[in-house]
């Protein structure tokens, strides 16, 4: 009898920050979605009534206070127009925790591979393989050292860590890769390798580890949709089978996956987001760009 | 059959016809394919009606509408009676008289459909709904609050029933949405043009205004699960999460670019209405030929939603006959005046791929009817070597969904058949946890709107009971300790 709590969907931004010229962090009110979230899941967003859902990785999240934290490349109109919300403003819909968590136990010697703004879902991966007794080593790059998040964040979660920059700008010239097989020749013995960031990356990590029979975990980010078992069009390939991210994954064995396959389907829709902005452009909308 | 004038004709064995728009036109617009009966043309066919005194049709309505009494009151142009009779039964009638199978339901029943054509009782109801929609939807809230909390998980048309059962008794229901705006396949499945999503919108606001809360963007299972809902507070939760992940062919090149499931392209046109593209900002890649595999109402929706997006040619390939094609009548013959090209008896072996991993080519072999099986359907067999190639550009490929597996994951104890279907009774809509009923696709596999109504009735007033006989038991618990 009486009435039932239940939390009115009311996602305010609380906190808003630029993290680098692409990429922007917010930290949204969401105590119904901080007090279930789990490393590895995502949540659904929708900015305004006639948005795109855009599906985003959970980077942080504090439940006694109720916030998210979410970190996003502002890469095509979704996200700018994402980008383009200042701090009270509200988020249309929001929608999450999306996803299997990911298997948090305690595997002994873990790599976190991670590349730009895939550090943002590697962090919670990291934290919780740390508190749950790994000895974690981090491998983080950019293309350059403007680009590189949660640095500090990563630091306190491992045991040891190492940067990466393609024009050499910090840490060692090259790719995440480079460093991560100078330590499997070396001598270290990784018992699990995660990896996390663009799909070319996620699949030159998976081609160093295989030969060495290193299991291997990616955390899939191909289009979504609904992001809740529905529409199908997250499928990808795992081990010749089709499993849809959104409810299978988003993590998977990364040696199993089609990477070719992720990489074509991802471009699937890439003439119509051209459209977008450039329509938008057309009919004299502000360029929400650079605001904010 | 399209035709724009039509008047009411003495016939009693005829139909007053419907008028729809254009082929010509309607192929360029989203708007509504049937444009409904006007009052003189509702008032001819309603004069039809045999008012029966034992009606057949009734019996042929999921939800036990009685149809010749708002009939009658159709008759006696007392339409605001007509639609609260109707109410009685059906919460949903603007919905139900758009998307109904009646062709398989009351009208099969009907006594005139024994020597000519039944009377359109789809047609008058929506007549009678349209006319409450036009002039605002009264609400009369007849049952004081019992301040007992019921929570539904999913606002398709089984939840929304069991909410508006429930409200109208009393009870307090929150109903849980996991997608962004209610309504269930009535937004996301069925295109506008069949079923305006106004109209939809104005009937969830009728079942808000009963005082049902909606909340939006709620996965269950995932942000709550069953558990948690009764550990609130809830004293019953009903499960109506409805169809999930689209069914696959299993056939090389299946997740080539250009190849959609209905559901994906389905969703991308009707809910996030990118019709309207790029106003609203999710985008549709559509080619100039299209393929449409399947033979059911989904199908078809597909692919008229592809005329209308301007794809050059649109073939439907289906691996049996029209005969066998489980799609309405109705909606085949509309297709058919659009333009849609049905390509019987041809079953899909492989997609054909360029190099950058976009569809170019649809192989499939051609197919013979075999043997009759039990159920008197003929099972198509492939014919040796007539493997044959379809130019396309792009693929949507409907051959159904499993059930959402997300709740049945993560609730112990929650009992599921094979295929994940959650188990039932059928006769309450208990499944095999106490205080939790299910009803819809996610209870009884793919079916209609209408039965999935009809299954929310049955676990609503299942709720109602039990929660009956619980309030009993706590009123009353000295007697077993005496």
């Amino acid at each position: 009898m009486g009435s039932v709590q239940v939390q009115e969907a009311n996602y305010v931004i609380l906190e808003k920050q630029q993290l680098n010229p692409q990429v922007k962090q917010i930290i949204v009110y969401a105590p119904d979605i901080a007090a279930k979230a789990q490393a590895g899941q995502f949540v659904i967003l929708k900015t305004h009534k006639n948005s795109e859902r855009v599906p985003l990785t959970l980077a942080a999240w504090e439940k006694e206070i109720g916030t998210i934290t979410i970190i996003f490349q502002e890469v095509g109109y979704s996200t700018i127009e994402l980008g383009a919300l200042g701090v009270g403003e509200k988020i249309e819909n929001l929608a999450g925790p999306l996803g299997k968590p990911s298997e948090v136990k305690n595997y002994g010697k873990v790599a976190m591979v991670c590349g730009g703004v895939g550090t943002a879902a590697s962090y919670p991966i990291a934290k919780a393989l740390k508190e749950a007794g790994n000895k974690v080593t981090t491998i983080m790059g950019a293309r350059n050292k403007d680009l590189l998040i949660l640095e500090a964040e990563m630091r306190s979660v491992s045991d040891a860590f190492y940067i990466t920059t393609d024009d050499g700008s910090k840490g060692q010239k090259g790719f995440v890769s480079d460093v991560l097989k100078n330590l499997i020749a070396n001598g270290g013995e990784f018992n699990v390798v995660y990896a996390v960031g663009p799909p070319i990356m996620m699949m030159v990590v998976s081609q160093v580890t295989q030969p060495f029979g290193i299991k291997t975990i990616v955390s899939l980010n191909p289009i979504m949709v609904d992001g809740m078992g529905m529409c199908g069009a997250c499928r990808v390939s795992v081990g010749g089978k089709t499993k849809f991210a959104c409810v299978d994954g988003p993590e998977f064995d990364a040696h199993q996956v089609n990477f070719k396959e992720l990489m074509q389907r991802l471009k699937s829709f890439s003439n119509e987001e051209k459209l977008t902005i450039q329509v938008n452009e057309k009919l004299g909308e502000t360029c929400v760009c650079h605001s904010k | 059959m399209s035709q724009q004038v039509s008047k009411p004709i003495q016939n009693k064995w005829q139909a007053v016809p419907i008028t729809k728009q254009e082929p010509a036109r309607r192929t360029k617009n989203f708007q509504e394919v049937v444009l409904g009966y006007s009052e003189e043309e509702a008032l001819a066919e309603a004069s039809r009606c045999l008012t029966c005194q034992k009606p057949e049709c009734v019996k042929g309505c999921p939800v036990g509408v009685d149809v010749p009494a708002f009939i009658k009151l159709i008759k006696e142009n007392k339409y605001q009676e007509a639609i609260a009779k109707i109410k009685e039964r059906n919460s949903l009638p603007a919905i139900c008289g758009r998307v109904c199978p009646q062709e398989e339901q009351c009208q099969k029943h009907c006594l005139l459909g024994k020597k000519g054509a039944s009377v359109s009782i789809g047609l008058l109801e929506r007549f009678v709904a349209d006319c409450e929609l036009k002039k605002g939807i009264n609400v009369e809230l007849v049952n004081v609050s019992n301040g007992r909390n019921v929570a539904v998980v999913g606002a398709g048309p089984a939840g929304l029933t069991v909410a508006a059962d429930l409200a109208k008794l009393g009870y307090k229901v929150t109903v849980f949405e996991a997608l962004h705006t209610a309504g269930g396949v009535l937004v996301y499945g069925i295109p506008e043009f069949r079923l305006p999503k106004d109209i939809v919108q104005a009937e969830v606001d009728y079942v808000e205004r009963l005082g049902v809360k909606f909340r939006s963007d709620s996965l269950l299972g995932r942000l709550y699960t069953i558990d948690e809902l009764l550990a609130k507070g809830f004293e019953a939760v009903f499960i109506g999460t409805g169809a999930g992940l689209p069914k696959l062919l299993n056939i090389p090149g299946e997740n080539l670019c250009g190849v959609y499931s209905a559901s994906e392209f389905l969703i991308r046109v009707n809910l996030m209405k990118s019709y309207k593209f790029p106003e609203y900002r999710t985008p549709i890649s559509l080619g100039k030929k299209v393929a449409v595999i399947g033979g059911g109402n989904v199908a078809l929706d597909a692919a008229r939603c592809a005329v209308r997006l301007g794809a050059e040619s649109v073939k439907m390939v289906y691996r049996r006959t029209r005969d066998e094609m489980p799609a309405r009548e109705e909606e085949i013959l509309n297709a058919e005046e659009e333009g849609v090209i049905f390509k019987f008896l041809s079953a899909p072996t492989q997609f054909i791929g360029d190099e950058q991993g976009k569809v170019k080519g649809l192989q499939y072999v051609e197919m013979e009817l075999g043997e009759p099986d039990q159920a008197g359907r003929h099972n198509p067999v492939p014919i040796t070597g007539s493997e044959a190639v379809m130019d396309v550009d792009t693929v949507i490929v409907a051959i159904g969904r499993t059930p959402n597996p997300i709740i049945q994951s993560t609730t112990k104890g929650l009992k599921t058949l094979i295929g994940g279907i959650i188990a039932i009774d059928r006769e309450t809509g208990q499944t095999s946890l106490e205080a939790v009923y299910a009803g819809g696709d996610i209870a009884t596999g793919e079916a209609t709107v209408i039965s999935a109504m009809g299954s929310g009735k049955i676990a609503a007033n299942s709720i109602h009971n039990y929660l009956r006989g619980k309030e009993e038991k706590d009123v009353l618990p000295a007697k077993t300790a005496i």
